[in-house]
């Protein structure tokens, strides 16, 4: 049987960019948790880490390396086999979804038609993570976590999903390249004008998703110490840090992608390129980090409440209106 | 043997071996994550298909959220399996009926000469760029249009008549109203009473 060369190259080359992807993306957490402690620091007027490196920059890799010589504890009373699964199943969608986001027009690993389809469905997949590390615990306070990650999740899946099908109705297109490049021509032309309230739908709804203050019950510590994670020591309860850093990153991105214009230069007369997209993902990441500084922890039917009676239906009209717009002359405003 | 058949027979293997375990675990959540082991492995055997819509709609749908809600509910129930297997015997000869029912009806439409291979060959391969979605949706919104606005609203009517059944409005339950909490003013409840701070001293007791 002889040995298909090409095929080998390509799979050789697919790992290779996987890694040119994964690496920054891993160092891009690392750094992110940095900026959280130092910009939540000076929020609340305290200096943040400032002992490991200069201005504190390496407490990330310390905190890295103290997570990795730390011991892996598994409960005696846990499910093993899905124990161990359970950050697999959380880390694995955070990483995939990553596949066919575009950084610049050339610049994406999987150009695939139904990029936004793809990333729907893959990020559906890590709520199994977060449900079969909080049962498998076999603990009360990480099935209370499971649980209300479980139904939080669910719930903004749908908003979330909706605000998509705005932007999608707008470009015409599944494809995440396809939908930037229908935003060419400036800042007036980026979907966040004409799709403002989907904007703030998804944005908000992008923070309940990652169980990210003022939504995330799911660790809510003053009440269930740290939610489904509160079994997981070492190294496995750092893999559920990266997955939910890696999430932020990507609903960042994904904003970014589709209503802030990616690689797309705000004023016609500089060039496009990866620089904008990575200072616009920057900037909602900061929303996020200031977020979490500024409002105290919703209750749970608030969140609730939040998600089926606010969102869904503020979704849906605006849905209908663009829908209804398209048809008038004015259309040309919501392309 | 070619890359897509070995990669069709791998996806196929785990599709049968999820399938079985989802009725031979022991423990019911092993068995529904198994279920949905085996939906995600049906996903990529139609992606290989060129079916990647309906692809990543049953992973959208089905592993996203029918599977999370059925998971839910598999781990707060109480399932004694043994209780559960107590009928298997007595149900044995019903079921068996049915299976081999399923299995002749099968064979009936796979195994006739209407369905071959040579009556109906390989779909010719579509381009790169051609988009599942777009016609699907052309189809859905224009051809069978009655036929998927039926579907729907009797979907509707399901999910209607399933909240009508199961909605009770409790008399009991301390049920909060977020606009009324918004729109409460201060003299709805508070009542500031004007008294002095220090009592004046009853004539007789400061001798003590």
């Amino acid at each position: 049987m002889s040995i298909d060369w090409v095929a080998v190259q390509a799979v050789v080359w697919t790992l290779i960019k996987i890694m040119a992807l994964v690496v920054p993306l891993m160092l891009g957490v690392a750094y992110l948790t940095y900026a959280e402690r130092k910009i939540i620091g000076w929020m609340q007027v305290r200096i943040g880490p400032n002992r490991v490196g200069f201005q504190g920059l390496l407490q990330p890799i310390a905190d890295a390396v103290k997570l990795l010589m730390k011991e892996i504890i598994i409960p005696s009373g846990a499910n093993k086999g899905l124990f161990i699964l359970g950050p697999i199943l959380v880390i694995a969608p955070a990483l995939a979804a990553w596949a066919v986001i575009p950084f610049t027009d050339t610049l994406v690993l999987a150009d695939i038609n139904a990029g936004l389809l793809y990333v729907m469905a893959i990020t559906s997949m890590g709520v199994y993570g977060v449900i079969v590390a909080g049962w498998a615990s076999n603990s009360k306070y990480a099935f209370l976590g499971a649980m209300r990650s479980a139904a939080q999740i669910v719930s903004y899946e749908i908003a979330m999903g909706f605000a998509l099908v705005g932007v999608l109705m707008a470009s015409q297109s599944l494809n995440l390249t396809d939908i930037v490049q229908g935003q060419v021509g400036g800042l007036h032309q980026w979907y966040i004008w004409p799709l403002f309230p989907l904007f703030i739908v998804y944005l908000i709804a992008g923070v309940a998703e990652t169980n990210r203050a003022p939504f995330d019950v799911a660790e809510g510590e003053s009440e269930i110490v740290a939610g489904f994670h509160v079994e997981y020591s070492g190294m496995a309860f750092a893999v559920f840090f990266l997955a939910e850093y890696a999430n932020m990153i990507l609903v960042a991105a994904l904003t970014t992608l589709m209503f802030l214009g990616g690689w797309l230069s705000p004023v016609t007369f500089l060039p496009d390129g990866i620089v904008w997209w990575l200072a616009k993902t920057c900037f909602v990441l900061f929303l996020f980090l200031w977020f979490r500084a500024t409002f105290p922890r919703y209750r749970y039917d608030q969140i609730m409440r939040l998600g089926w009676k606010v969102f869904i239906p503020i979704t849906i009209v605006w849905i209908v209106v663009v829908g209804a717009m398209m048809q008038t002359p004015y259309g040309y405003l919501f392309h | 043997m070619t890359y897509t058949t070995a990669i069709f027979y791998f996806f196929a293997a785990i599709l049968v071996f999820a399938g079985l375990r989802v009725i031979t675990a022991r423990n019911p959540v092993h068995a529904a994550l198994f279920l949905v082991l085996a939906f995600f492995t049906a996903a990529g055997l139609w992606m290989l298909l060129e079916a990647e819509f309906l692809a990543i709609t049953l992973v959208l749908v089905y592993v996203g959220a029918v599977m999370v809600l059925f998971l839910f509910v598999v781990m707060m129930l109480d399932i004694n399996l043994d209780k559960l297997r107590e009928g298997f015997w007595d149900y044995l000869p019903l079921a068996g009926f049915v299976s081999v029912l399923l299995v002749i009806e099968m064979a009936l439409i796979l195994g006739s000469r209407h369905f071959g291979l040579e009556v109906m060959g390989t779909p010719a391969p579509h381009a790169a760029d051609y988009s599942n979605t777009k016609e699907l949706g052309r189809l859905l919104y224009t051809d069978y249009v009655y036929a998927f606005e039926l579907a729907a609203v009797i979907l509707l009517v399901a999910i209607v008549a399933a909240i009508a059944l199961t909605l009770r409005r409790r008399k009991d339950s301390k049920y909060i109203d977020p606009a009324e909490q918004v729109r409460v003013k201060r003299n709805d409840r508070l009542r500031i009473v004007k008294m002095q701070a220090v009592k004046k001293p009853v004539a007789g007791e400061g001798d003590a």
